[in-house]
Formats: C-alpha cells, structure tokens, sequence
C-alpha cells in the first residue's frame, strides 16, 4: 500500500513540473519560465550559413607587407625594379645591383624575418627572389579572420535589434546565423555581408576620367564608381571616379558613428570620430591637401568626394550620399562594429515568410489533433475500461513531452510537431504490449491481478528493448542533424522517454489502484 | 474487441519463399528505378540549388509565372503548383544559387507581380550552396550508417550477449570508415562497401539475429527509397528524418518478434525453429497489427491535413510503416531459419 502512494507521488510532482513549465507558453507573464522555442520554420525568419573568404585575410596581410617592404626599400634608399603580390600570398621582388642585393638581404634578415624564402636567383647582377608566409603564419591569420568575422557580425546584429538571434561557428570558416521574426530579409543580409572596409583616398585630378574609361588608368589610379539610386525612376546611376590607389586613413581609427540629420537638406547624414591618432592622420591630410578632392570609399564604392576646404582637426567627419533613414542607420552600425577582416559569402540561405510559419503551426495541430482523437477512440473501443487508462497515459504523454521541450528549453519545428505526432501513435504501442500479454494470461485463466502483475513483467523488457532502439536512432539524429531535424530528433527522444514512462509506471499505478483499493474482480480489457 | 483470436495460427514461415520472391521484386524494382533515373532524385538540400514558394492573390498560371522569370535571366527553371488549388502557390526551382545575389527576392517579386498582374507573395526561399548540399549529403548518409551500426551492437549484445565482440566489430568498422573518408573516396560506396562488409562480419561471427534485423531494415530503407524514386519525389533533409524514423519503428517491430522467439526458445526448446517462429508471429500478430493501425491514423492524417511542406515525409512515413511491419513478420524472423539451415548443413 504503502509503495503504491510513494509513487503516486512521484508521477504527480512530474506531471506538476510539466504543467508548471507549459503554462508560460499560453500565458506568458505567468511565471519566469520561458516559453516552447518555435523553430524558424514556424514563427519565420531567416537563417544563414556564411563562410568567411580567409584566404583573402592572407592576401590583405602579404598586400599590407609588401606595402611595408616598398616603404622600407624606399626609406633605407635601396633601389628596386619591382616589389608585387603575385599568385595571391606570394611576393615576388627583383633587385639591381650587387650593392642593392646585399643591403635587401640584411633589411630582410632584420625586419622582415617573418617572410619565407620560396626562392632565389641570382643572374647578371639581378637577384630574382620569391617569399611567402609560413603555414603556421597564416592559418593563424585565417583563424584569426575567422574569429573576428563572427564577433564583428554579433556586434552588427545586436545593434540591429534581433530578438534571441543565434550566431555561431560551424566548422573551421562557417557562420551560422539564425535571425527569427526578420521581415526584411534584403536589408539583413546588406547589414550581414558588408565588409564595410572605410577608405579615405584622394582623388587623381592630373588625369582624364574620360581617358582612363577608355582604358588608359595611369599607373598608381584607379577607377572607381559611386552608386546612387534616382528616386523616381529606381534606376541605378554610375558615377566613374579616377582614384589614387595609396589608402590615406582608414575605418580602422574609427570611435564612434551614428546618423544625424542635415538642418540644411534635411537630409540623414553619418557622422564618425575618430581616436587620438586617426584625428591626427586625418588633420594632417586636410593639411597637406586643401582645395583637392578626399574620395570616402566604402567596400571600393565612392560615397563621396567633397573638396577639403581647411584643415580639418578634432577628428570628425561625415560621409554624405543620399542616404534613407534606414540605409544611414544601418551604414553607422556597420561602421561602429568595424569591417569584416575578410569577405563573406552566403552559401545558404533559408527564410520563412511569418504567415507560412501560422500556417504550418496551425495545420499540423489539426492533423494532431484529428490523428489523436482517431487513436483515442480506437483504443476506448477495442480495450473499453483498459483503453481508456492508455488514453489518459497518451494525453499524459503529451503534457510531459510539451513540458519537456520547455524545461529543456529545446526548438520545436514542423518535422518536430511531426515527431510528437507520431509519438501519439507510438505511444499506445508500450500499452498495447503490455494490454496483449494481460489478454493472454486471462486466457491461460489466471486471475485478474496475477495477469496485470505478469503482463506488465513480461512486457517491460519489450518494451525497454523497443524503445532503446528507437531512441538509438533519435540520438544520432540529434548528432548528424540541423535545424528542424535536430528539433524532430529532440520531440522522439522526448516521446520515447515519456511513453515508456507512463506505460510502465503510470498505467500500472492505475492498474494497482482499481485492482487493491476499489477490489475490481473483473478486468475491462 | 478482438481482430484476431488467440489460438490463431498462420502459416507464415511456409510462405517465406513467396514472401522472398516479393521482397526481391520490389527491391529489384527499387533498384532499377534508381538505376533509370541516375540515382535519387536529391532535392535542394543535398543538389544545391535554390527553391522559392510564391503565393498570388489571383490565380495565376504556370505559363505566366514562368515568362515572368524569363525577364530574370536564370536558366533551368521549373514551376510547379503547391498544396491546395484554391491557395494559388506555387513552387520555383533552380538548380542555380541564385537568392543569395543582392536584391533577387525583391525582383523576383515584381517580376511575378508584372506577368500574372497580381501581387506575389514569397512565402519561403530556400539557397543551398553546391558544397553545403554535398555536405549535407555526407552527413546524410553517415547518420543511416551508424544508426544501423549501433542498432547492431544492441541487438547483438541484448540478444546474444556478445556486447564485446559486436562493440569492437563497429569501433573497426568506423574507423576504417572514417580514415577512407579521409581520402576523397565517394561516400555512397563507401557506406555501401561498409554495409557489405557488416554483412559479411554479421555471417561469419554467426550474428544471426542482428543480420536478421539489419536485412529487414536495408530492406525497408531500399524499398522507400525505390518508391520515392518511382512516384518522382525528391528526397530533402526531412526524408532522411522520416528514413531514420522508419528504421527505428522497424526495429521496434522487428525486436518484439525476437523477444518472444527467444522466449518461446526456451519454452518449447525441443521444437523446430520453422515451429518456434511461426508460434511467437502469430502471438505478436495482435499486437503488430494494432499498432502499425493506430500510427496509420496519425501518419494519415498528417499526410492528409498536415499541409505541403510536410506531406513528402508524411508519405515516407506511410510507407515505412507499411513495409517496415511486413518486413518483420516476412523477412527479419525467416532469416533465422536460414541460419538454421546453414548449420544444420555443416
């Protein structure tokens, strides 16, 4: 007797807890709990695989080096014929002069140590010398770029206002990124996959845009072009620029950036600081260069290029472009959170449109719903009084798994409302064993509480062995999956779990109940 | 109630011959269709390619639709209608990976808009990027090996107690598996040689009941994916959740019939297997038919109302269901009798 009350206790507190977890999902502000997580796939949203370009973080880096290189040859006076990246990492240099050679290979051995030699040739006085980065050098350097992407893009999206967003590393050089609720999903990639690399170069006014258009861009130049959008016709508008290749100052000094609003043209404008030395660079530029024309370049696109009237100091300065409201918003998010150390490339991409996801929710509860019933009246009428004990274990069954996607604070997604269905048919089976072996030990003509005692011994093994192999393959599942096939994973674990429970401990406490404390003589099976 | 009475007793393992003839037709039947059509009609998630759902308000026609995507400049096109007729959707497909590109679902939108002269709606887009698919594809096929792997060990070891010997059989085998995979070899072989392998291990380590159930479930697994390959359906992540599923409601099946021949084994130890077997399927039948009924009811009606995104996986799941209950009353139990024969010959 005693047992028996034990353990109806226990099956209460559980039942309890579910309760206690669910009820925040229809009443939200019952209680701290959080609400069932619905999937992307049910309350729509966005979700996004990235893989960082890190190979480019390698190229920018030898780039800047023999930048360096040039700069180093130039200041000790060392004469060069050519100093290029060729091949993407590798930098190739050709030195004249035996004196020249000599000074190189010394500058090399002091300040350039970290650079491997892939080859060297000497010829007529020319040395011919190809170097690279070590191996260990720039995997650092990719994962590193790696690194800095993901936490440049958690910045973005954090200051774009996301509810519960989900960032994270997959694999060496893959971003997932899971924004649930985003409408706009034009703008959130724009805002995602920026490189937002901020340039300040200034203009090539001793040469022809019109020439170099033609083709003829005089060495040390380049063209680049300014977009704009006329507001009627919605039709891009190119504007070419001839642009100094040398990056004067760079986003890299950026403190802060946010939209203002011009009194004038009352038009949204970004205005940036810069720190203590990016002000300093940037007054010395103004300086240098009155009446010139500094080019803002954003990702190799002009925003504008407005003539520097004065020397600028304080380190402030603002980027103009017919901006919309949004677009300047989001152009000082990207600033702020800082430029990506490598471009990103989407190579996947799922959305959901939020009435698809109501949708889906709400015909898959129909489908539980009318399957359910079916099953419940099946077993009412095939078992009668047994039946109903294993329809109340299954709609037990229901509350635990709900309750367990709670507790565990786990995805639920279509395929899952898909595994709690067919947990519902699966369920009755654990009951349908045991229901079986009863029958049968009637039928060998044993009373009815010795074939209640021996059905459920008998069939517990069974059953366990049954379900384990189910669960075997809801685990790997779980191991293998993403997404919404994880959440199906999650809701079978948790229906196997949960309808071994209530056949074996729940049923049979119900069994026990009838059997000694109402003293039924006759089963109903 | 009662469909079945307790002193019922079928004759199934004298019909096993015919059973294996129509197990070996529709798994030659699964195989040739594969064959026909160059393998699995892979969807998206594993070819790559990019799948859009557009909702219009007025009915629009396929026609329509697709000299509205001409404008776009993208080849390969397919435009297929989607759930119910009066919802007016429709499903775009390419093979291209095209909705990363900046601004397409705007103009794709209007583009639609444009050719059926009412609003579109894009409901779901779907981009898979040609190595994520391949990816996918990988991670596909490893989950339904090792399940059917550490099944394996399960029932070797609940059924025979040879936990050890089946537990370093799978270390070995994943192993060799994964250092192959190091090497650029295509996967679908090496999980077919894999499967072969555990096959051979399973005969000559006379595993006979972890064959049986391992047999029944290639079985079920070819079989779906025959008729998935016949009726044209494409198989998307979900499927593979729906196959796994299947495998494990199988085994369910399957390991109550062991469970009562192990017992009946030791009840009736002087019987013939063909007896043994024949007794412990026909105590079960209640028990296997009411339960393949009562998932029916649910998996129906989620194939019937549960909407178009989940009707391919209800569908896997209807006939797993029906081949995975057959499979253990027909195939899995008289593969024990083949073992017996086999060491009676020796």
């Amino acid at each position: 007797m005693k047992k028996i009350s034990w353990r109806m206790v226990f099956v209460l507190i559980i039942t309890v807890v579910a309760i206690v977890y669910i009820l925040p999902t229809f009443q939200p502000a019952l209680w701290p709990y959080k609400k069932i997580n619905l999937g992307l796939d049910l309350q729509g949203g966005m979700h996004l695989v990235l893989e960082v370009d890190t190979i480019k973080a390698v190229e920018s880096t030898v780039e800047r080096i023999a930048q360096e290189l040039r700069t180093s040859l130039r200041d000790e006076r060392i004469r060069y014929t050519a100093i290029d990246r060729v091949g993407g990492t590798t930098i190739s240099a050709k030195i004249n002069g035996q004196e020249n050679i000599e000074k190189f290979e010394k500058l090399l051995d002091k300040d350039f140590k970290d650079l491997r030699i892939l080859s060297k040739m000497v010829r007529d006085d020319v040395l011919d010398i190809a170097m690279d980065l070590p191996e260990k050098e720039s995997d650092g350097i990719r994962l590193l770029a790696a690194e800095q992407a993901l936490e440049t893009i958690r910045n973005r999206i954090d200051q774009f206002g996301v509810n519960e967003p989900d960032i994270r590393n997959q694999g060496e050089n893959r971003i997932l990124i899971q924004l649930p609720g985003i409408t706009d999903t034009q703008r959130a990639k724009a805002l995602i996959g920026k490189t937002a690399l901020l340039e300040f170069k200034l203009l090539d006014e001793g040469h022809d845009v019109e020439a170099a258009l033609k083709g003829d861009i005089p060495a040390g130049s380049e063209l680049l072009y300014q977009i704009t959008i006329d507001t009627e016709t919605l039709r891009e508008i190119k504007t070419p620029y001839l642009i100094k290749k040398r990056t004067l100052l760079t986003g890299a000094y950026l403190t802060d950036a946010k939209v203002q609003i011009d009194s004038q043209f009352n038009e949204p404008y970004v205005s940036i600081d810069f720190d203590k030395k990016g002000a300093r660079i940037f007054e010395r530029i103004t300086e240098e260069n009155v009446k010139k024309r500094l080019a803002i370049i954003l990702d190799n696109k002009v925003y504008s290029a407005p003539v520097i009237q004065e020397k600028i100091s304080g380190g402030a300065a603002r980027i103009t472009g017919n901006f919309t409201a949004e677009t300047a918003r989001d152009l000082a998010i990207v600033l702020r959170a800082g430029a990506l150390p490598a471009p990103v490339n989407i190579i996947e991409e799922r959305t959901v449109g939020p009435s698809l996801g109501t949708d889906s929710i709400r015909k898959g509860l129909i489908a539980m719903l009318i399957g359910g019933l079916v099953v419940v009246l099946f077993m009412a009428i095939y078992y009668k009084g047994a039946g109903l004990i294993a329809d109340f274990a299954l709609l037990l069954n229901l509350v635990l798994v709900a309750g367990g996607l709670a507790a565990f604070q786990a995805t639920l997604t279509l395929p899952g409302i898909a595994g709690i269905i067919l947990t519902i048919g699966m369920a009755v089976d654990a009951n349908v064993l045991i229901f079986e072996r009863i029958r049968e030990e009637l039928a060998l003509g044993k009373t009815p509480r010795a074939s209640v005692d021996a059905g459920f011994n008998r069939a517990a093994l069974t059953i366990l062995d049954a379900n384990i192999t189910t669960l075997i393959a809801a685990l790997v599942l779980f191991q293998f999956g993403t997404g919404p096939i994880k959440g199906f994973a999650v809701t079978l674990s948790l229906g196997v779990v949960s309808s071994v429970f209530t056949a074996l401990v729940v049923s049979r406490l119900i069994f026990d109940h009838l059997l000694m404390n109402r003293k039924i003589k006759q089963l109903s099976i | 109630m009662q469909f079945i009475k307790s002193d019922i007793n079928i004759d199934f393992v004298g019909k096993r011959k015919f059973a294996y003839g129509l197990s070996l037709a529709l798994i030659l039947i699964s195989i040739a269709s594969l064959l026909l059509h160059g393998g699995p009609k892979y969807g998206i998630d594993f070819a790559g390619g990019t799948v859009i759902q557009v909702k219009f308000q007025a009915p629009a026609s396929t026609k329509n639709i697709k000299s509205g995507l001409d404008t776009l400049a993208i080849d390969n096109v397919s435009v297929q209608h989607f759930g119910d007729k009066k919802d007016n959707e429709y499903l775009i497909r390419t093979d291209l990976s095209v909705a990363a590109a900046e601004g397409f679902s705007d103009k794709i939108q209007k583009s639609l808009a444009d050719a059926t002269g009412g609003a579109a709606e894009i409901r779901r887009m779907e981009m898979v990027g040609p190595q994520v698919g391949k990816d996918l594809r990988q991670k596909a096929l490893f989950a339904i090996f090792y399940a059917l792997l550490f099944i394996a060990i399960y029932i070797s070891g609940r059924f025979e107690f040879k936990w050890i010997l089946t537990g370093l059989m799978a270390v070995a085998l994943m192993g060799a598996v994964y250092f192959l995979s190091l090497f650029k070899v295509s996967i679908p072989f090496l999980i077919l040689v894999a499967l072969g392998v555990t096959l051979l291990l399973f005969w000559l380590l006379n595993l006979k009941y972890a064959m049986g159930a391992i047999v029944a479930l290639i079985h079920d697994v070819i079989i779906t994916v025959g008729i998935f390959s016949i009726t044209g359906k494409e198989f998307t992540l979900p499927i593979i959740a729906a196959l796994l599923t299947i495998i494990g409601y199988s085994l369910n099946d399957t390991i109550i019939v062991f469970d009562r021949i192990r017992e009946n084994l030791r009840k009736l130890s002087k019987s013939p297997m063909s007896v043994i077997i024949n007794r412990s399927v026909n105590e079960t039948l209640s028990r296997t038919i009411l339960t393949a009924l009562t998932t029916l009811f649910v998996v129906i009606a989620l194939l019937i109302l549960g909407g178009g995104i989940i009707h391919d996986f209800a569908f896997a799941m209807t006939i797993g269901i029906v081949v995975g209950t057959y499979s253990s009353v027909y195939v899995a139990s008289p593969i024990l009798i083949a073992w017996q024969e086999r060491s009676r010959k020796r």
